[in-house]
């Protein structure tokens, strides 16, 4: 079993922050599943620092890997895009100061998709994130990097963002546990924009409790992010391991077409778990979900088209040469920006053009009502929805890259959440062939307590979370 | 469903050069992935409100007081090409 944050304050308590660290730093090093962009020069001495001023936070000393789309003072933030190149931000994130503040020790940065457009981490300008359970499998996406990096034991902790589900699917595809906060629990100031209406910034680790204890540093108000809201904390409080008379949703269209039969299988054996812990569930419908993935993709591009005009070779990045400012802008966007990025790009500003606007966008955003909706009346009855986060185990690399709508429709289960702007958590729920498969629970607006809860009592009581993947060294 | 002309066209809004044969190809996807939103078309909709964003948060006011900002320096830095403080680009018209 890796290490969680409760052995690593008896090792640094036995040694140091520095052994801690440099222990982290030399697994990194042996291995070769590309999970990180680059390794913070300085984690040997931000460890000593730690240790020489008797730093107490609640993370001092514990190394954390952050997705290169959070900016990091001082430190290379690439979005794993051509177009980022040589960018070094002149200033540290929210969660990034708090983290600092807590005492932890920023490792390095995190591969994932580029921009965070993809489900594989295999659109990075690095090359794909290797799953830690097979290598020829990709890692999930797009906070690739942050979900391998835990679960091969490089770090005990990790930060991702999830706009459509890239904190939860990679979490499931490489068995760790990774939590979407509700929309506004924790501020986005110093993350980088793909689609700011739905993203959140989460933890990925391999224990429940660990991702409360990140929660409980990251998730406080920051009036930088003006769709950050005031809200109770106290995550780590919720986690009792107790769910008698807890009330489970299942909605019937998260097990649908596609969804494969083993993963439906071990996520029913979760349920049963659930019952035979005190927990009752009843079968619930959110008859708009059929509809969510397509209003989420037009969503998502359209905001995506209007954030990413700032990558224009002016302020910050690379630029490729052009006769005017106009040639220079078109030339450095279409030589920098890879296939995919470039794809949602040309969508968005479709979606958004004179003519197409009320058809996609618009349509969009008023299906995006019904979907909310759903969660509400179905979050009225129940406490918890449960589902699984993947319709099928991690695929191999290549497999989808030649077949967008193909890698989209991956994304069936998680893009719901996103719409509705409500928390959820993958948690590992046993193995199919060999492959982590994640339960993901889904909670109501503000209330990660009980998704925590649930979630911590099902870890305690299976051992699926203890299993090592072939890829730790 | 949506042409070569029409992509290039797109492509000049989003400032994204697209090369010919590239054209051809982002036609195909983009069209595939529009048949696929098309979908939307046969949901009702007639009397539903658009959600822009879920935050339950609406005009959000501070005081009127000037705080630090980041060194000037510091941003330059990242720019490829400066001058005098400034950032330098090519001639925009």
């Amino acid at each position: 079993m890796l290490d969680g944050l409760s052995d690593i304050r008896i090792k640094i308590g036995s040694s140091s922050a520095e052994d801690v660290v440099a222990f982290y730093l030399e697994r990194i090093e042996k291995s070769d599943i590309n999970a990180f962009t680059c390794i913070a020069e300085d984690a040997i001495d931000q460890a000593k620092k730690v240790d020489s001023l008797d730093i107490e936070g609640p993370l001092a000393g514990v190394p954390i890997a952050i997705k290169d789309n959070i900016s990091t003072k001082g430190l290379s933030t690439t979005c794993s895009s051509a177009i980022l190149e040589g960018y070094v931000p002149p200033y540290d994130a929210h969660v990034i100061e708090r983290l600092r503040k807590a005492g932890a020790v920023i490792i390095g940065k995190s591969n994932m998709d580029e921009f965070g457009m993809g489900t594989s981490t295999e659109t990075s300008i690095y090359g794909p994130t290797l799953n830690p359970w097979d290598t020829e499998r990709v890692a999930g996406g797009s906070s690739g990097g942050s979900a391998a990096a835990v679960a091969a034991g490089q770090v005990p902790v990790s930060l991702g963002s999830d706009t459509g589900g890239s904190v939860r699917c990679p979490a499931a595809f490489c068995g760790a546990v990774g939590l979407k906060p509700t929309y506004g629990a924790v501020s986005r100031y110093g993350l980088v924009s793909y689609a700011n209406s739905l993203e959140q910034i989460g933890p990925l680790a391999n224990r429940v409790e660990d991702v409360a204890a990140l929660m409980d540093v990251i998730g406080t108000y920051d009036n930088r992010d003006s769709t950050c809201v005031k809200h109770d904390t106290g995550y780590t409080d919720a986690l009792q391991d107790d769910v008698e008379g807890l009330k489970i949703g299942v909605p019937a269209e998260y097990f649908g077409e596609g969804i494969d039969d083993n993963v439906q299988k071990l996520v029913w054996d979760a349920i049963g778990k659930f019952e035979d812990m005190g927990a009752e569930y009843t079968k619930v419908s959110m008859p708009n979900t059929p509809y969510a993935l397509a209003a989420y993709y037009i969503i998502a591009m359209s905001e995506a088209s209007s954030n990413l005009a700032r990558f224009d070779g002016t302020r910050y990045g690379t630029r490729s040469e052009g006769e005017n400012w106009h040639m220079m802008v078109s030339k450095t966007r279409q030589e920098k920006f890879g296939a995919e990025v470039k794809r949602r790009i040309l969508l968005g500003t479709y979606a958004l053009s004179a003519g197409y606007h009320d058809k996609y966008y618009l349509k969009a955003l008023k299906v995006r009502t019904l979907v909310k909706q759903d969660f509400e009346r179905a979050l009225g009855d129940v406490d918890v929805l449960m589902a699984p986060t993947m319709p099928t185990p991690a695929f191999k690399i290549g497999e989808k890259m030649d077949d967008p709508l193909s890698l989209y429709l991956s994304d069936i289960n998680t893009v719901p959440i996103n719409l509705a702007g409500v928390p959820s958590i993958s948690v590992p729920c046993g193995f199919s062939e060999g492959l982590p498969v994640g339960l993901q629970v889904i909670g109501n607006y503000f209330d990660e307590a009980t998704i925590l809860k649930a979630a911590n009592t099902f870890e305690k009581n299976t051992d699926h979370h203890t299993k090592l993947a072939g890829a730790v060294v | 469903m949506i042409t070569k002309e029409q992509v290039e066209h797109i492509g000049w809004l989003a400032r994204v050069n697209i090369d010919e044969e590239d054209a051809f190809e982002f036609a195909s996807e983009l069209s595939t992935v529009l048949d696929y939103f098309g979908q939307l078309d046969g949901v009702d909709t007639s009397d539903v409100k658009p959600t822009y964003h879920v935050a339950d948060v609406m005009n959000v006011f501070r005081e009127d007081e000037p705080t630090g900002s980041l060194e000037q320096d510091s941003i330059l830095a990242n720019a490829e090409e400066i001058q005098d403080g400034y950032i330098r680009t090519p001639k925009i018209i």
